[in-house]
């Protein structure tokens, strides 16, 4: 099982290989609602950590997803494009929005892991 | 006496936080041969009698259009406006109400944007359509900026066939919002290569057809070539009576559309307000700017009307909008669907038609005329002629005869003076045979 981070905004971070995948949490997605559009960045772009990564669209509002680590965007998801309800129905498996390249794994490491985030959301409820 | 809320102290505070010296700093963008010194050296009063009188020998030194020989076109063409137009859009419903914030008490004008946007889908072929923007050169610069969003990049080219007065509003868009636009100069003889120009940094190509000097030309290539290339085709229409006759933009493969509808249902009105039509794909739908209006069912089941996908706007979105228009020219984009549907389908291609009838007949008569050569090979309702001296100066001596005889190119690009002999001409449905005849007299004489 690959090491999976969260954030404090809900996005999850997870190695794979040389590349960082990001997404939104289920409970992201629970909060959001329906999600309609995610726009996501350009591939090649160059993100600094708390860069706006992505746009999450729900038919309640429009939330801006940031990068949790530094990185060069290595792909995005287009699947999102023709079916962004992946967001909703797998928010952590076909629902990802992009990868990263290059991410620093300290800074990575330095986040959340599962149990630390369970316990972030109990404290939210 | 004057209500004027703020006290000295309030207005030094102001200044202070934005760090102007003074009001006046705040204007100093403006020319000081424009700006106004002193009061306006007006009568304290006056019987309404004698401002009536005043007014109105004021108003006759105006020459209007209407009370001419007019040939002008250029991005404004004055049609007839059917008097049905004028009597149901002053309908108070209408003629108050501003852009819906409550849109659903509102539905009666959601469904009449909803048809405006279902009419300018069809004629232009397109999948989806706002509500309309503020004109067409406007409407030219969110397609240039919505075509950067969707590619992720920031470079457009404009056509040289491109009114240049729409190449400025892009040009000003661009310079503060941190794109760039590279404007071709003037192309009277429409022979620019514009896919010679894309590269991958392209995220659109914009032409107009038919162009500034009139050329109609097929663009399913150039629209091809940008797709391959990553980047969009967008495409301007500054008369929309041509798409009665015309292969539409969407069937030559344009991504977006932006035009003027001034034409249909609207006046020239001395240059506004316009309507600024925009239409694109469904795919892009997200990236459009502006309102939508759209179909929907109540929760028994009934069909009503909504502003939809409104997240991309303004008011939700705040700084990171689509763009920054949170409103529609409603009233001219009633005007011009009213005037559409009282045309209908036939009745639109029937008026494109005599629009071209009357343009071809006035240029064999221009041409008929010694030194007056017309540059097009095909043209809608509009065409250059080249004249065999600066034709600004021909152009004033045909107005003290009641002509008004186009637009010089000389006033579109004052400082290209290899265009100062052109002179770009349209006839439309309003020019009688009578006019064309002596349009053509007085210029033969005036040569």
């Amino acid at each position: 099982m690959a090491e999976i981070r969260f954030t404090k905004e809900h996005e999850w971070i997870r190695i794979e290989g040389d590349v960082a995948v990001i997404g939104i949490t289920d409970y992201a997605q629970q909060q959001l609602g329906d999600i309609v559009y995610v726009e996501l960045p350009a591939v090649g772009k160059k993100l600094a950590k708390g860069d706006e990564a992505a746009v999450v669209e729900s038919v309640k509002a429009a939330s801006e997803v940031y990068a949790p680590v530094s990185g060069e965007v290595a792909a995005v998801n287009d699947g999102l494009g023709a079916n962004p309800a992946l967001v909703n129905s797998s928010p952590a498996g076909d629902g990802w929005f992009l990868k990263l390249r290059g991410a620093d794994a300290a800074e990575i490491k330095g986040l959340m892991d599962e149990a630390a985030y369970k316990k972030y959301l109990e404290g939210l409820a | 006496m004057r209500y004027l809320p703020h006290t000295d102290a309030d207005r030094r505070a102001m200044l202070a936080a934005i760090s102007a010296p003074s009001i006046d700093a705040l204007y100093r963008d403006v020319p000081a041969s424009a700006r106004l010194s002193g009061l306006l050296d007006l009568p304290k009063h006056m019987p309404e009698m004698e401002v009536e009188r005043e007014l109105t020998a004021l108003a006759a030194r105006n020459r209007s259009a209407g009370a001419m020989a007019s040939f002008l076109g250029g991005g404004a063409y004055r049609h007839h406006v059917p008097a049905a137009v004028d009597h149901l859009i002053q309908r108070g419903e209408f003629l108050t109400s501003y852009t819906p914030y409550q849109p659903e008490v509102s539905q009666g004008t959601l469904q009449m944007l909803f048809e405006f946007q279902t009419q300018v889908a069809l004629i232009s072929d397109m999948e989806v359509a706002n509500a309309s923007m503020y004109d067409g050169a406007t409407a030219a610069a969110e397609a240039v900026m919505m075509a950067n969003r969707v590619t992720h990049r920031k470079k457009a080219i404009l056509s040289g066939g491109l009114h240049p007065h729409y190449c400025e509003v892009v040009e000003n868009y661009a310079r503060w919002c941190g794109f760039e636009a590279t404007c071709g100069g003037p192309d009277p003889q429409g022979a620019e290569d514009l896919a010679r120009q894309i590269d991958g940094d392209t995220s659109c190509v914009v032409v107009q057809s038919p162009s500034v000097f009139g050329h109609i030309k097929g663009y399913s290539a150039l629209a091809a070539a940008a797709q391959k290339a990553g980047a969009l085709l967008v495409f301007v229409v500054t008369e929309i009576v041509s798409l009665g006759l015309l292969t539409p933009p969407g069937a030559m493969g344009a991504d977006i559309v932006a035009a003027e509808g001034q034409s249909l249902g609207n006046a020239l009105n001395f240059g506004g307000p316009y309507l600024g039509l925009f239409a694109t794909r469904d795919r892009y739908v997200r990236q459009m700017p502006g309102r939508i209006a759209g179909e929907t069912v109540d929760a028994d089941g009934r069909r009503g009307w909504v502003l939809t996908l409104s997240t991309r706007e303004q008011h939700i979105r705040r700084e990171k909008a689509t763009s920054n228009i949170c409103t529609n020219s409603g009233l001219c984009a009633l005007a011009f669907s009213i005037h559409l549907s009282l045309l209908g389908e036939d009745g639109f291609a029937r008026l494109a038609e005599i629009n071209h009838a009357r343009a071809v007949q006035l240029a064999e008569k221009l041409a008929a005329v010694k030194g007056v050569t017309v540059l097009n090979d095909g043209f809608f309702n509009e065409f250059t002629v080249r004249l065999p001296r600066p034709a600004a100066p021909v152009v004033d001596r045909l107005v003290e005869r009641g002509v008004l005889a186009g637009v010089p190119a000389s006033r579109l690009w004052p400082e290209r003076r290899d265009v100062t002999d052109l002179l770009i001409v349209a006839a439309t449905e309003t020019n009688s045979v009578a006019e064309m005849d002596f349009f053509a007299q007085s210029l033969a004489e005036a040569l």
